[in-house]
């Protein structure tokens, strides 16, 4: 059963991520320029998800267990550390560089735009750097 | 710059979609659906209990956007913004961030921010913010 719901996930992602714009990097950069182009576009996808997560994510919890997993698996730490924080800061640099976010850049192969390929065999290559840089090989 | 129209209302539906993808990865599996996180296990080049989940997830996820894009006229829509050069430093910048950061913009965006996690809302801040800047900057201050 958790292959179905993952397989189910994913295609409402990709059709979240397809049907919302976000795969196309520049209405993702055109959000981004707050200060010229104004597509606000972003916004609504991320209030549209947000209202639809926290909602069910309160009865899912108060329900208190997954359907076909032993728990859920949340981070339990809450700690803001320097880590987190330049990992976030380095993460937007490049998102403002290019538009481009993991999901959509994985979900923008279908596409065969070489660019697609470029950034993910980068964004590939930057999380095995940073894994081996920290020693965390099995990362999160 | 080529410009893109503004879609509140299929955002606002493709954003739900999203919301679903999240609540159905945690109603089912209790996981978290964080793209990087999900691409990033991947990469760990062993095959464990997460592996097979992971791989149908991301198989999904491009079956999915081919589908939907060919109703929607999405791949004629496409258009990247930086070149290849570039492409390639932003996806190594991305790539680094997000494995020290715990996150992208589903995983602590959606996810992280509908449980109220103080860390997802702090990285979020933080990755919009200079997102934002960066933008600014190559737009307004170096195209000039």
């Amino acid at each position: 059963m958790q292959k179905l719901t993952a397989a189910l996930a994913g295609l409402l992602f990709g059709a979240g991520l397809t049907i919302s714009g976000m795969i196309n990097p520049m209405k993702v950069l055109n959000f981004l320029d707050l200060f010229g182009t104004h597509d606000f576009t972003l916004a609504f996808v991320m209030v549209g998800g947000l209202i639809t997560t926290i909602i069910g994510y309160q009865l899912l919890f108060h329900r208190g267990n997954p359907f076909f997993a032993d728990r859920f698996y949340l981070p339990g730490t809450q700690l803001i550390d320097t880590r987190l924080i330049t990992g976030s800061a380095l993460f937007g640099l490049g998102w403002g560089i290019t538009g481009i976010c993991p999901g959509p850049a994985l979900a923008g192969l279908v596409f065969g735009n070489v660019l697609s390929f470029i950034f993910v065999a980068a964004m590939a290559a930057g999380i095995l750097l940073a894994k081996f840089a920290t020693a965390d090989r099995n990362g999160s | 710059m080529s410009s893109t129209e503004f879609t509140p209302g299929s955002g606002v539906f493709g954003g739900i979609l999203i919301g679903l993808a999240a609540l159905i990865l945690m109603a089912g599996n209790g996981r978290i659906l964080g793209a990087s996180g999900i691409f990033s296990g991947l990469l760990n080049f062993n095959f464990n209990r997460n592996t097979e989940w992971r791989l149908i997830f991301i198989a999904s996820l491009l079956i999915a956007t081919a589908v939907t894009a060919s109703f929607s006229g999405m791949a004629e829509q496409m258009a990247f913004g930086a070149t290849p050069v570039f492409t390639a430093i932003g996806g190594l910048f991305v790539g680094v961030g997000v494995f020290l950061g715990h996150g992208c913009t589903s995983g602590h965006g959606i996810c992280g921010n509908a449980r109220f996690s103080k860390r997802s809302f702090m990285a979020t801040c933080v990755f919009m913010a200079v997102a934002v800047m960066t933008v600014f900057v190559i737009r307004h201050v170096m195209w000039r």
